[in-house]
């Protein structure tokens, strides 16, 4: 497979406008928006399952599109605004680093990935799967980026779940994976989602804030306020 | 016989486009109006414009010189020398060999560094304030540009405009996502170049948001006409450029052939309808952003340029 | 890889180059330079006389023009062997095609410069006057030097006299911290260049350039070279980060020194940069060789355009502008190296014309303003933007010419910055071809410098433009200025009308530049586009000047036939200004402080880049609720590296320990970005390793 048939095209778009989802995410200011936009690449993300199942004709792929769809486009970001709405929270995004500056990092990240991928797997994988391994991995770093470049729970919450998507990207790409591996993947970090939203709850009760930078303060080292 | 189909072709594209510059305008104005449900201006209304306003005595300001009665004609000019390569309904026009993306910037720049000074000449303070702002944005938006332009130059190998489009046209590359990028920065460049929503906004009032028609405060008359004549030229340059680019489908190849004129008009003409209802669209779908929200804006088409041609790096490798 | 000839057999430029002239251009050459000696050594009792000045400035100007013909004859006539000084120590000089280039190049800047000397030719100490002729002679015998010794003699003898020049007007401080940076930096150049030659000649000592081409420097011994040749040259050149002393001195310098600092002397160190690194070290270097050039020259194009939109004062507005210029010439000349590695002769041969022929251009419309901004301090006494505004009403033929280099150097079409530009973005559009991952990814990053500072230098100029010459004055030294004599006119529209006809022209040139191009590229054939165009290989993209500007002229025609047609003649009034009242009778001009200001215009361009590039910071100073007293606006900025030059390292060394101490008290955030850090090192290792 390679440019102009359609089956490598339409996965290379897919995977591709992940990736811009990911930094759609980076460049919104009002968390709203960033559920928003963590919705459509959970959506791309089951039409990426989707469509590598078909092409590849594996339908397993199908229940991980299904499930992406559901936890990913639907659930996840219903959840989050529920959430939004009922703690009241401001809703611009607090950033650690300005939107500038975490673009620019993430262009860095993109190319850092492409040049560890393209020779690390030179000759030995077909030419889609490595484009999305690169891609994936971009998507994974950037969803790491925005960890670090946001305070506030919920954005980091999204960070991590993006992160996520990034790894199942590269997981459809590879013909023959097995299903077992992306359900547990999948699992793991719903737990970690679940974990996560705990720990807003409890963050909100305890501090009246979900500002992570906060939790510097309760070590126990420092002087409490 | 060859070149004089090429002329035919130039001829019969600078009227098609000099026919459709207002129209475009007017159309975007009519659509928008039609979404939000007023019954807006006629279509031919920024003609009618044009012809009251060529008719009126201007006012030049006592403190202007020689800059602001020139400036409109070379900023009209450098718009109308840009529209003239870019091709619209067939190939092989008699101007193609000169139709190179980055000349077309740099007639842009030309039109745009024209119109600056015009603003600043007469001495005012709104003049002023909207020559620093619009050469500050496209200090950032012909970055933005050029690396669009640097993917295609990788893919068709020339910056020049009719390869591509044929290249394009003849439909081997495939759907790619830096193609999709280099889309995504065009357009946000082509949004900020032709002062549209959420950039700025052209029907504004308050002098204190205007990038754009800051600098025209004290164009009257002929001269005024002349700006608003660039600028509808521009707006149709943009939406041409595009579709020569992304949409070259129906484009009539060189040579003398009429009925393929005739379907290369029509598939012109619905293109660009297409994407004047998609602009009005997206103008009644988003509010004007913060003067200095404009960089972050530019600078992620900048950044999108960037990654698309990364991305192409990436996908040239693998072949 | 040999490129192909082009069709159509021996180009005419191969057919001109007949041998039995070459002892002439020699000979005139010799003989320009020791009347330029001479003619130094007459200053000091010439200064005495009211008419000394002139026939100094005389003497220079037909020295310039002869240097100039000289150029043109070196082009035209091909290589000549070496020949000897005549001096004790053994000294060779020769003119080569890319010597004869940067003759003419150097030759025309001095021209204007001589000319607006002469038409400006007040009584002057007699050291100004006798460092004038120094100064050219210094730069020509840079250039015609054939061993490293005759070099450093002519690049010395340059930077010592242009010291005297710019300590010119030493009773202000600020001019003797400029020449003290100068002479610093000029020391700096010297102590880089030396041992460099020192390497190049290898044990067995010969510093001539045919032995040094016969054994070009290898491994570190090259590594050595590259690292003094580009930290020496690019001194003197004014490449980040050793920029600093250039918006300095520039401005502190007369007028007419100022035009041939910026136009000839920056273009001579270039000059070492391309012998030695292109032309000495050999086509057998690496492809890393340009990659330094590249990076450097791309830095100081955007940081030279940024700086350009946020000085004040004319003149140090110019100097940085000369910044980016020298760094957009860097750039090409890094990418011809690149190239050159990969065996791409045709892209080459397209990057190092673009070097060129820039080269050029930038001479001429850099000249021009340095020149109009001369006139403009002589008229209106100062050149301090925010005490101009309005000349172009008192001051046409400064204003129109100045124009014309403006719109040069805000690289518009159809004038000869634009040609240049668009050659060099060429290249960069092309720089994908060398089959390097990460040379690939550079020459992306390259081309979004290229267009930043091409942009940045529109904003600035327009800036220059419209504050100076647009608007109302500002002062009334600004209202009362008048254009200068006859002679200092003609100084200004011959630069001027070059600019505009080598914008039309740049085929023929880079034609004439073919034998320079290939002393660089040895290997590349450049491509040719003839008389009206210049192109990127066959069937590549290409520019026809001429037909651009004849179409321009007609789309305007046509305007001008639609709007004047059935139009009632202009009416003046006032300023329509939004309805703002106009201004009272005994402010004719209004109040002038209701116009953009200096530091006002460049505000976005503070805002959205010079924060973060050059720290730069404003403060608006409110007076509290019922004052009348206005609200100030204080704007600056610091050039980085500035402080890094000076700051010293102890202070680093604190900052390092105190760093090390709050690693303890670090927020979640921070320790996320501890492993997210180091698993980004491990990778980019991964990506050396693996790539």
């Amino acid at each position: 497979m390679s440019f102009g048939s359609l089956p490598y095209d339409i996965a290379h778009l897919l995977g591709g406008a992940v990736l811009l989802m990911s930094f759609v995410l980076l460049y919104q200011r009002r968390l709203e928006a960033v559920i928003g936009a963590f919705a459509v690449q959970g959506a791309l993300l089951a039409a990426a399952a989707f469509w590598q199942g078909f092409a590849q004709g594996a339908p397993h792929l199908y229940v991980t599109a299904l499930l992406a769809f559901g936890a990913k486009a639907l659930l996840i970001p219903l959840a989050l605004r529920i959430a939004l709405r009922r703690l009241g929270l401001h809703r611009t995004v607090e950033t650690a680093l300005g939107v500038g500056p975490s673009l620019l990092a993430a262009i860095a990240l993109v190319g850092l990935s492409v040049l560890v991928v393209l020779p690390a797997t030179a000759g030995q994988a077909q030419a889609l799967t490595r484009e999305n391994l690169a891609l994936a991995l971009s998507v994974v770093l950037l969803g790491m980026l925005m960890m670090i470049a946001r305070r506030n729970a919920i954005s980091q919450l999204i960070g991590l779940l993006s992160l996520e998507n990034g790894l199942i990207l590269a997981a459809i790409g590879v013909q023959g994976m097995p299903l077992v591996v992306e359900l547990s993947t999948a699992a793991l970090v719903l737990m970690l989602a679940l974990v996560a939203g705990i720990f807003v709850f409890l963050l909100r009760d305890r501090l009246a804030t979900l500002d992570t930078g906060d939790l510097a303060r309760q070590r126990g080292e420092g002087e409490a306020p | 016989m060859g070149w004089l189909a090429a002329l035919l072709t130039q001829i019969l594209h600078l009227a098609l486009v000099l026919a459709a510059a207002p129209l475009v305008v007017g159309g975007i104005r009519w659509l928008k109006a039609r979404m939000m449900g007023r019954q807006g201006p006629h279509p031919l209304q920024p003609l009618r414009d044009l012809a009251k306003l060529l008719r009126k005595r201007p006012v030049l300001a006592e403190t202007a010189s020689w800059v602001s009665r020139a400036a409109p004609y070379l900023g009209a000019a450098a718009a109308l020398a840009a529209l003239a390569l870019v091709p619209s309904f067939a190939r092989g026009m008699a101007f193609a060999p000169l139709g190179d993306l980055v000349v077309i910037a740099g007639l842009l720049a030309l039109g745009r560094v024209a119109m600056a000074l015009a603003g600043l000449d007469a001495g005012t303070a709104f003049g002023g304030l909207g020559a620093a702002r619009e050469m500050s944005f496209a200090a950032i938006a012909e970055p933005a540009f050029l690396l669009a332009v640097l993917s295609f130059a990788i893919l068709a190998g020339t910056t020049g405009l009719e390869p591509i489009g044929a290249l394009f046209q003849e439909g081997s590359l495939g759907l790619r996502v830096s193609l999709g990028l280099a889309l995504v920065a065009l357009l946000a460049v082509a949004v900020a170049e032709n002062a549209r929503i959420p950039v700025d906004n052209p029907a504004t009032h308050l002098e204190l948001t205007m990038v754009h028609e800051a600098m025209l405060l004290e164009a009257s008359g002929r001269h005024l006409a002349l700006w608003e004549a660039a600028s509808a030229l521009r707006l149709t340059l943009w939406l041409a450029l595009l579709s020569a680019i992304f949409f070259p489908f129906g484009t009539a190849p060189a040579g003398f052939a009429p009925l393929g004129w005739l379907l290369g008009i029509g598939a012109w003409v619905g293109k660009m309808a297409l994407l004047c209802l998609a602009l009005a669209a997206f103008e009644n779908a988003i509010a004007k952003m913060r003067v200095f929200r404009v960089p972050e804006f530019l600078g992620t088409a900048l950044l999108l340029g960037l990654l698309g041609a990364l991305l192409l790096f990436l996908s040239t490798r693998l072949a | 890889m040999v490129e192909p000839l082009l069709p159509g057999g021996e180009p005419a430029i191969l057919l001109a180059r007949v041998p039995p002239r070459i002892p002439a251009v020699l000979t005139a050459l010799l003989l320009t330079l020791g009347a330029l000696g001479l003619l130094a050594l007459a200053a000091v009792p010439l200064a005495r006389f009211a008419w000394g000045a002139a026939v100094v400035h005389g003497g220079v100007l037909a020295a310039a023009l002869a240097l100039a013909g000289l150029g043109l004859a070196g082009l035209l006539a091909g290589a000549m062997p070496p020949a000897a000084l005549p001096l004790s120590v053994p000294t060779q000089v020769a003119v080569d095609a890319l010597s004869a280039w940067f003759l003419l190049v150097v030759g025309l800047a001095a021209t204007c410069s001589a000319l607006f000397a002469l038409a400006h030719g007040a009584r002057l100490a007699p050291r100004l006057l006798a460092a004038y002729p120094l100064f050219l002679a210094g730069m020509a015998l840079a250039l015609v030097a054939a061993d490293g010794f005759t070099l450093l003699l002519g690049f010395e003898a340059m930077s010592l006299a242009s010291w005297v020049l710019v300590a010119a007007d030493h009773a202000q401080a600020e001019n003797r911290r400029a020449a003290r940076l100068y002479l610093a930096i000029a020391v700096f150049g010297g102590i880089c260049l030396v041992p460099a030659f020192g390497l190049l000649a290898g044990v067995a000592g010969d510093i001539s350039f045919a032995a040094i081409r016969a054994a070009p420097p290898a491994g570190w011994t090259a590594a050595a070279v590259l690292a003094l040749v580009v930290a020496g040259g690019g001194a003197k050149a004014g490449l980040v980060p050793l920029h600093g002393w250039l918006p300095l001195a520039h401005p502190a310098a007369p007028s007419h020194v100022s035009a041939l600092m910026s136009g000839g002397m920056t273009k001579v160190s270039v000059y070492v940069l391309a012998r030695v690194l292109l032309d000495l070290c050999g086509p057998a270097q690496p492809l890393w060789w340009g990659v330094p050039l590249l990076v450097l020259g791309a830095g100081s194009a955007v940081l030279g355009a940024l700086r350009a939109n946020l000085e004040t004062d004319g003149k140090t507005l110019l100097a940085c502008s000369t910044i980016e210029n020298i760094g957009l010439i860097c750039m090409g000349l890094g990418l011809a190296a690149a190239f050159r590695a990969a065996d791409l002769g045709v892209l080459a041969a397209l990057a190092a014309g673009a070097a060129l022929l820039h080269a050029l251009h930038h001479a001429l419309f850099k000249s021009l303003l340095f020149l109009g901004m001369g006139e403009v301090l002589h008229a209106a006494a100062s050149r301090h933007l925010d005490r101009l505004g309005g000349l172009i009403h008192a001051m046409p033929w400064t204003a129109g010419a100045v124009l014309v280099g403006v719109g040069a150097a805000a690289s518009l079409p159809p004038l000869s910055g634009f040609a240049s530009e668009w050659l060099l973005l060429q290249a960069l559009l092309a720089a994908w071809r060398v089959q390097d991952l990460a040379f690939q990814v550079l020459g992306v990053a390259a081309v979004a410098a290229a267009a930043l500072a091409a942009a940045l230098a529109a904003a600035a100029m327009v800036r220059l433009f419209g504050l100076a010459f647009l608007g109302r004055p500002r002062t009334p030294r600004a209202a009362g200025a008048q254009d200068g004599p006859w002679l200092a006119r003609a100084a200004l529209l011959l630069p001027a009308g070059l600019t505009v006809i080598l914008g039309l022209l740049p085929g023929p040139m880079l034609d004439l530049a073919q034998g320079a191009v290939q002393v660089l590229v040895p290997l590349g054939m450049a491509e040719r586009g003839g008389m009206l165009a210049v192109r990127v290989g066959d069937g590549g993209a290409r520019y026809l000047p001429l037909a651009i500007a004849a179409l321009l002229a007609a789309m305007a025609a046509l305007a001008w036939w639609v709007a004047k047609r059935r139009a009632p003649a202009s009416v003046r009034g006032p300023a329509w200004d939004c309805g703002f009242m106009p201004p009272p009778p005994h402010l004719p001009f209004g109040d002038p402080a209701t116009q953009p200001s200096a530091a006002g215009f460049g505000q976005p361009l503070r805002r959205m880049l010079g924060g973060t590039l050059l720290a730069a910071r404003e403060a608006v100073a409110m007076p509290p609720p019922g004052d009348p007293s206005p609200a100030r606006l204080t704007a600056s900025f610091a050039d980085p590296a500035d402080g890094w030059l000076l700051a010293p390292l102890a202070r680093a060394r604190d900052a390092l320990a105190a760093r090390a101490e709050r690693l303890r008290g670090l927020s979640l955030g921070a320790w996320l970005m501890l492993p997210f850090a180091t698993l980004v090192a491990l990778l980019a290792l991964a990506a050396w390793v693996g790539g």
